[in-house]
């Protein structure tokens, strides 16, 4: 499918929709949003830009191939669930760090919890684009 | 390049000898070591001999799964005690022997870890105080030995064998471990001391009958008794070492160590009696005979293990005291008579390139060592005095008069097996070395010091044991005994007892023997004849059973799996809707709600839209229009989440519905347009499926709004989920944190899908059945 419109639009509209899904990731703790979310929003981008430039530009765009994606984020899911070890705790248990935090602000809160989520982003955006993609390229 | 082949096969040699020149220098090393394990649990099990020969008993205990009673709990007793030193006695000299006749072979380090990891579960068998940890280790020895019987995997027959060995011994596993289960209940412990405790409540149990098939099931598949007995010589074509080992003191033998394990519990009634008695006779009777019939040395042996099994098994469905010592001794006698000759056979075979009976004459002149070795071992075997082989024999003989049921039977029984037995180790350990020439494919020569080292031990403890059996008597025998009558024996041991009834049956055998030997090629040649008009031999009936269990999987795969998807899909919703549509008539669960919601006119609103876009999907006559339609329907189904307060779901909601359309758009190229007459065959029947299942769905929501609202987790979720997660968004903190590993293992199927989609994709693609 080639056409002008649609390409020049999607480039913005691409960017826009990665941002937003990263976005979605980060606020999922607290509001509506979380990793499974924004990892479909991604994988929509991605298969919206697919539709625009052909399957070669968005495999180019991804540089990963999204199977490799979707297990890098088992991996690093599988990870946050382990770290919990070194702690004494049972697996999955979340871990937090406050960085600076001080009497009455919190802080940067990092936690394994995010590594979570980021993995299961990773993983949808890669299931995703691998179903997508390859329909693309074979049907 | 497989060093084992070719000790048969002469061709090969050239390439044997060039896998042992590059590989056997550094590859015997760790052999050697793994020798170390064996013989230092053979020193440690000898420390207890003191302990046990005085009547007490060791006990260690760990709990493994408290919940179901199951623990690591492990007892030390005569019983045990005489097999864990045989296990790891004769495993020392396997080890030891395989280092030598594998060497050079590319998987000898993978051979030394199947055969210890063999033994050890086989020490677990013999000394688990648990039911259940005793059937663990039972399945680890079926698991290790099937490793070891097909480590020639390149050899179609190994294969088979080993598949056999593993089916047969596995299938009487399953009918062991319901046994197990019913027993454990039935004396209400699932340890082994508790349980023998208390064998009368056992027996007078309603169960009883259904526990004693059921073990007496896997006792007799394990151990080869008739009419199971068929997986046992097919198993030789296994390696020698292994052969020795699994035949002699170890994996044939855990039936009988069950069976004398569970004899305080389930022994002295009827039924126990004559299973036993006549399983046992019949198979010692009907194996040496078999045994007579081969010209292999190592399938001869193989049926004399067999026999022995009969023996045992015999012997043990006595109550008497002296059936059972002669048993007991009977089974240390067979474990050393018979892995010396089985390595014996070894040193034949690594030696002359062959194990057939008519090109072996005249070794002895080539191999002294190893003949006397295999001289002592067969007199043994034979029954000859001094050797503990003969007070095995005098033993069972005055076991068998004793024995008050049917003495002529088992006495029978038992002297007709000796004598075949007496001609068998003629045939097997004195033929091939004296007499004659030899005609075989390689010109023989001594076996190396590590190989002829361990038949020469075991030859000697016959001996020795025979000419001072006192060594045996009050160290092993008579705890062994006492732990399987459950009460404290005293048994004696001598070589001599005096001019009695046994004493006569023993010339008497060793007469018939003679005879039998001496007829043995007339025998055999009327047994071939015999053979091959036989209908029906265990072997040909198990292939046939295979046959039969592959043809039936065929048939119903055929049956159930039509590959067309309409059926699936028609066979899953027909299912749903009778299944649930059941249970909530049979439940009563079906009612009227008691009060209707109150809904706003939006709320009616966005119904109307689904309900007009699920009309619309059944009549479209477009594939487009059809998704179209669908797609109204989720994004309804979304309105409703968001006005009901579940932002998170809507969200997801929707954007699963934007990729479902884009999935569905790529793929529609493909897919043929939608005609109302030949893709949908049966609209009316479609129609009324759907409708069927749409009301039992809606019935059952309506079912379980009904139902009391437990709110108690919610509650959890909400007090929890700031101050321990530090997240106000409940849904999200559930999946990540809360019910972290629920969402692993469902990322791991969304990516394990996309990767099967992945492959059916480009399956079908390439015109390839996926």
């Amino acid at each position: 499918m080639k056409s002008l419109i649609l390409s020049a639009a999607t480039r913005l509209l691409v960017a826009l929709m990665l941002l937003f899904s990263v976005y979605m990731l980060l606020r999922g703790h607290n509001d509506p949003g979380g990793g499974f979310i924004g990892g479909l929003i991604a994988g929509i981008g991605f298969a919206l830009y697919a539709m625009a430039h052909g399957t070669e530009a968005a495999r180019r765009a991804l540089r990963l191939d999204p199977g490799v994606i979707a297990m890098l984020g088992l991996g690093f899911a599988l990870l946050a669930g382990l770290f919990s070890a070194l702690a004494g705790d049972a697996p999955f248990t979340g871990q937090w760090w406050f960085i600076g935090a001080e009497e009455g602000d919190k802080g940067l809160p990092l936690s394994t919890v995010l590594l979570f989520d980021i993995g299961v982003y990773l993983v949808v955006v890669g299931a995703v684009l691998t179903l997508v993609l390859t329909l693309e390229e074979e049907v | 390049m497989d060093s084992l082949r070719a000790h048969s096969e002469p061709k090969t040699k050239a390439d044997a000898a060039n896998t042992s020149a590059q590989g056997s220098a550094e590859r015997s090393a760790p052999v050697w070591l793994a020798a170390l394990l064996p013989a230092a649990l053979t020193v440690g099990f000898s420390f207890a001999l003191p302990t046990i020969a005085q009547g007490d008993t060791i006990r260690i205990a760990y709990d493994w799964v408290p919940s179901l009673g199951v623990s690591l709990s492990f007892l030390v007793d005569g019983l045990s005690l005489t097999f864990a030193l045989l296990i790891a006695g004769i495993g020392t000299i396997i080890l030891l022997y395989s280092g030598s006749y594998l060497a050079g072979h590319p998987r000898l380090g993978r051979f030394t870890f199947y055969l210890l990891a063999f033994m050890v579960s086989m020490l677990g068998l013999v000394l688990a105080d648990n039911l259940i940890t005793l059937f663990v280790f039972w399945e680890l020895t079926t698991v290790t030995s099937y490793l070891l019987i097909g480590f020639d995997h390149a050899s179609a027959k190994a294969r088979r064998s080993a598949l056999q060995a593993l089916l047969l011994t596995g299938a009487g596993g399953l009918a062991l471990l319901a046994g197990l289960i019913l027993l454990g209940l039935a004396a209400g412990s699932f340890e082994l001391s508790a349980i023998i405790a208390q064998g009368d409540a056992v027996r007078a149990h309603a169960l009883y009958l259904p526990i004693l098939v059921l073990v007496l099931i896997g006792a007799f598949t394990k151990s080869a008794q008739v009419p199971f007995h068929f997986w046992l010589p097919n198993a030789m074509a296994a390696p020698t070492p292994v052969s020795a080992y699994l035949h002699s003191a170890t994996m044939v033998k855990a039936g009988i160590y069950l069976l004398a394990r569970m004899h305080p519990v389930l022994s002295g009634t009827e039924a126990w009696i004559w299973s036993l008695t006549l399983f046992g006779a019949v198979t010692a009777v009907w194996a040496s005979i078999l045994a007579l019939r081969q010209t292999d040395l190592k399938l001869a042996l193989a049926y004399t293990t067999v026999m022995a099994l009969g023996t045992l098994t015999m012997f043990l469905g006595a109550e008497a005291t002296v059936a059972v010592a002669a048993a007991v001794t009977f089974l240390i006698v067979h474990s050393l008579y018979k892995a010396a000759l089985f390595l014996v056979v070894g040193n034949i075979d690594h030696a002359t390139g062959t194990r057939e009976v008519g090109q072996l004459r005249g070794l002895a002149a080539f191999m002294p060592v190893t003949a006397i070795a295999a001289a002592a071992a067969a007199l043994s075997m034979a029954g000859f005095p001094p050797f503990l082989g003969f007070i095995g024999k005098e033993l069972k003989y005055e076991g068998a008069l004793a024995i008050a049921s049917e003495p002529l039977l088992v006495a029978g029984a038992a002297v007709l097996a000796n004598a075949l037995m007496v001609a068998v180790a003629g045939i097997v350990a004195l033929r091939p070395f004296y007499g004659g020439e030899p005609a075989t494919p390689r010109r023989p020569h001594e076996a190396p010091l590590r190989q002829w080292i361990g038949p020469a031990v075991l030859a000697a403890l016959g001996l020795t044991f025979g000419l001072a059996p006192s060594l045996i008597a009050d160290s092993l025998v008579q705890p062994a005994v006492s732990a399987i009558l459950g009460r404290p024996e005293t048994v004696k041991l001598a070589l001599w007892h005096g001019v009695n009834l046994p004493l006569l049956l023993s010339l008497f055998t060793f007469v018939l023997g003679l005879l039998i030997y001496a007829g043995h090629l007339w025998i055999r040649q009327r047994l071939t004849a015999l053979d091959t008009r036989l209908p029906l031999t265990g072997d040909t009936a198990w292939d046939r059973l295979l046959d039969g269990v592959k043809a039936l999987a065929a048939i119903q795969t055929d049956l159930l799996q039509s590959g067309v998807l309409r059926r699936y899909l028609f066979t899953i919703f027909v299912s749903f809707a009778l299944l649930i549509g059941a249970s909530l008539l049979i439940t009563g669960a079906l009612r009227p709600p008691s009060a209707w919601p109150e809904l706003m006119v939006k709320h009616w609103v966005v119904v109307a839209l689904i309900v007009a876009g699920a009309c619309m999907t059944t009549v479209a006559y477009s594939r487009l229009a059809a998704v179209c339609a669908l797609g109204v329907v989720g994004v309804g189904v979304a309105l409703l989440f968001v006005m009901f307060g579940a932002p998170d779901v809507a969200i997801t909601q929707l954007l699963v519905e934007t990729l479902v359309v884009v999935l569905v758009a790529v793929a529609m190229l493909r897919l043929p347009s939608l005609r109302p007459d030949s893709a949908r065959p049966n609209r009316r029947l479609d129609a009324a499926l759907a409708i069927a299942v749409g009301a039992v769905v809606s019935a059952t929501l309506l079912a379980v709004t009904e139902a009391p609202f437990d709110r108690s987790i919610t509650a959890y979720f909400e007090q929890t989920s700031v101050p321990e997660a530090f997240g106000r968004n409940i849904v999200n903190v559930i999946l990540v944190d809360f019910r972290a590993l629920d969402t692993f293992g469902e990322v791991a199927v969304v990516a394990v899908a996309a990767i099967a989609a992945f492959a059916l994709i480009r399956a079908g693609a390439r015109g390839g059945r996926p």
